[in-house]
């Protein structure tokens, strides 16, 4: 593997927008095997400002994803609305690229051409492979262009997929947990990648995920989404905004003690207190 | 690191650095096994066929069979030959191979056709799945006579026959695998803005193309088993028309000939569908 390409900032073109995202009262059910309907999300409020990243965090099966779709247009709410910039979400809305949780690429066509396959409608062709190159240079896999994807590594596919999504210049992009299925290391250095293409072109990220550290690497905000326990249907639970700037310190002790309070929002017993260990914290208790 | 095979084992393999997979340009190649092996495929496939034979000539040739139900294989030759010289093996084999390909390419076309749309459109599934799936149930042979009386015992009526054979293999291959594109790949091609005939032509037919050319090979060999139906029931040249007269006279060594000729017709043909699928597979798969 080669290495990831630090982005320079004018390594991609420039892009004119990031568009906020507002959810608005936003609930999901779907029909049940028995007839009735099961709740899935229910009561979305969420505001999430032009090239923010927020990460939305919740134990597997509570609707992260089902949010996530909603907000690209593959899925439509139930009830309430989701708006980019002003307009509301269109089917398979144009605005947003998805970044899935597997590669989902074209078995049959090669790196180059899949991650063309995310680059606008309509636009000028030679342009179009110029900035395909430039986001495989981005994603460290200029010399595995002509590569088809079984060739290549999980990573590796994982990376022409998020490039694929790059390639729209999206106002918004929608990642379900990218980076789930690599192994650790990969993870991070994804992470990093991923932190690298937003400085150099900062769109609005969503971003789904299972792993609390990797939220709090990447978010300006997190988002826990969670069932009261009582009534069916998650809501957002929490919303923690992120001290400090990125890149973040991953061994930073303020991390440390919000990885465990997030932790706790999931519901995993965090072990410390339990052993009579008082945990010593500098951060306010939110809301801050 | 410049050969491309090498590249792509480095692809394949965890992160590391280039130069620990680095083959020398000088490395002998490893042998590959038997099996693999070009020389060994063409004589394997040809034992058995080079065995019957011997024991044919065997077993004709010592009187155990008598001719009259086993004709040697010099016999079959000879009819061979006598066929050709009177000009009716080139036109019988002509005729038969014009019926087939033109039978095969209109019910193959045609299947393609339906095949999508059912395949591809709920409504018509809805429509057309069940009277097709009712036509398909009916026995080749049971087309003859209503085909007789309505095109008479021209090439129309046989190259119909032989279009409906061909048709329904296509059309339910190509419909079944159209339904079972990977939805996955479909909802990202649609998140990346492909609609209708372009997701169509970039997600839909790339996925199904290895599917499509079983069908086409399914499709060719069905072809050549109604172009038999076709050609005993009625007329006056043709394969088919060879095995029912000589069938009449009495002519065993012709029946052999039209076997063994039908035989390395249809594996002929299948084996240039055969190449067009492996180079396909390798495109697209």
């Amino acid at each position: 593997m080669s290495t990831i390409a630090p982005a320079a900032p004018a390594a991609v073109a420039a892009r004119e927008t990031a568009a906020p995202v507002a959810f608005r009262g936003l609930g999901r059910a779907f029909a049940a095997p028995d007839g009735g309907e099961r709740e899935v999300l229910r009561g979305i409020d969420l505001e999430v400002a032009a090239g923010e990243i927020v990460a939305i965090l919740g134990p597997s099966g509570c609707g992260k994803s089902t949010l996530l779709r909603i907000a690209g247009g593959l899925d439509r709410p139930t009830s309430g609305e989701v708006a980019i910039g002003e307009a509301p979400v269109a089917p398979y809305d144009v605005r947003c690229a998805v970044g899935f949780q597997e590669p989902r690429l074209l078995p049959w066509r090669s790196i180059e051409r899949n991650v063309a396959l995310g680059l606008p409608r309509g636009g000028d062709r030679r342009e179009g492979r110029e900035h395909v190159a430039r986001l495989l240079e981005l994603v460290g896999l200029a010399d595995f262009a002509g590569h088809r994807p079984h060739e290549v590594s999980g990573g590796m596919a994982q990376r022409a997929s998020l490039a694929r999504a790059l390639a729209r210049n999206p106002e918004v992009l929608l990642l379900d947990e990218p980076f789930g299925a690599l192994d650790a290391l990969t993870r991070l250095k994804m992470q990093d990648l991923l932190l690298d293409v937003h400085r150099a072109e900062p769109t609005t990220v969503l971003l789904v995920t299972h792993d609390v550290d990797e939220a709090l690497q990447l978010a300006d905000r997190i988002v826990l989404l969670g069932t009261d326990g009582e009534t069916p249907g998650a809501g957002i639970r929490q919303t923690v905004v992120v001290p400090g700037h990125r890149p973040r310190d991953r061994g930073s002790a303020e991390l440390a003690e919000l990885r465990g309070r997030l932790l706790d929002g999931l519901g995993i017993d965090r072990h410390g207190t339990a052993r009579g260990i008082q945990a010593t914290t500098t951060i306010p208790h939110y809301p801050y | 690191m410049t050969t491309d095979a090498a590249s792509r084992t480095i692809a394949r393999s965890t992160p590391r650095p280039a130069a620990s997979v680095a083959v020398p340009a000088g490395a002998p190649r490893e042998r590959r096994p038997l099996t693999g092996r070009r020389w060994f495929v063409v004589v394997g496939g040809a034992l058995l066929p080079i065995a019957l034979l011997a024991t044919w000539q065997l077993v004709s040739t010592t009187g155990l069979v008598p001719v009259s139900m086993l004709p040697s294989p010099a016999m079959v030759w000879q009819a061979a030959v006598d066929l050709a010289e009177r000009g009716l093996l080139g036109q019988y084999v002509a005729i038969s191979t014009q019926r087939v390909f033109l039978g095969f390419a209109f019910g193959a076309a045609l299947g393609l056709l339906v095949g999508a749309i059912v395949g591809l459109s709920r409504l018509g599934d809805i429509l057309l799945a069940p009277t097709l799936g009712a036509l398909r149930a009916v026995p080749s042979l049971a087309w003859v006579p209503l085909l007789i009386l309505w095109f008479k015992i021209g090439e129309e009526s046989k190259i119909i026959l032989i279009a409906i054979g061909a048709f329904f293999p296509v059309y339910t291959i190509v419909s079944a695998a159209l339904r079972h594109v990977d939805r996955r790949l479909l909802e990202a091609g649609r998140a990346f803005g492909l609609r209708g005939v372009p997701l169509f032509a970039t997600v839909q037919l790339p996925a199904v193309v290895p599917s499509v050319i079983s069908a086409l090979r399914l499709a060719l060999a069905q072809a050549w088993l109604f172009l038999v139906a076709a050609e005993l029931i009625a007329s006056s040249m043709g394969l088919g028309f060879l095995l029912l007269d000589s069938g009449q006279n009495g002519r065993i060594d012709r029946i052999f000939l039209a076997i063994i000729l039908l035989a390395v017709l249809g594996k002929l043909t299948d084996s240039i569908v055969g190449l067009f699928e492996r180079w396909a597979i390798r495109r697209w798969a």
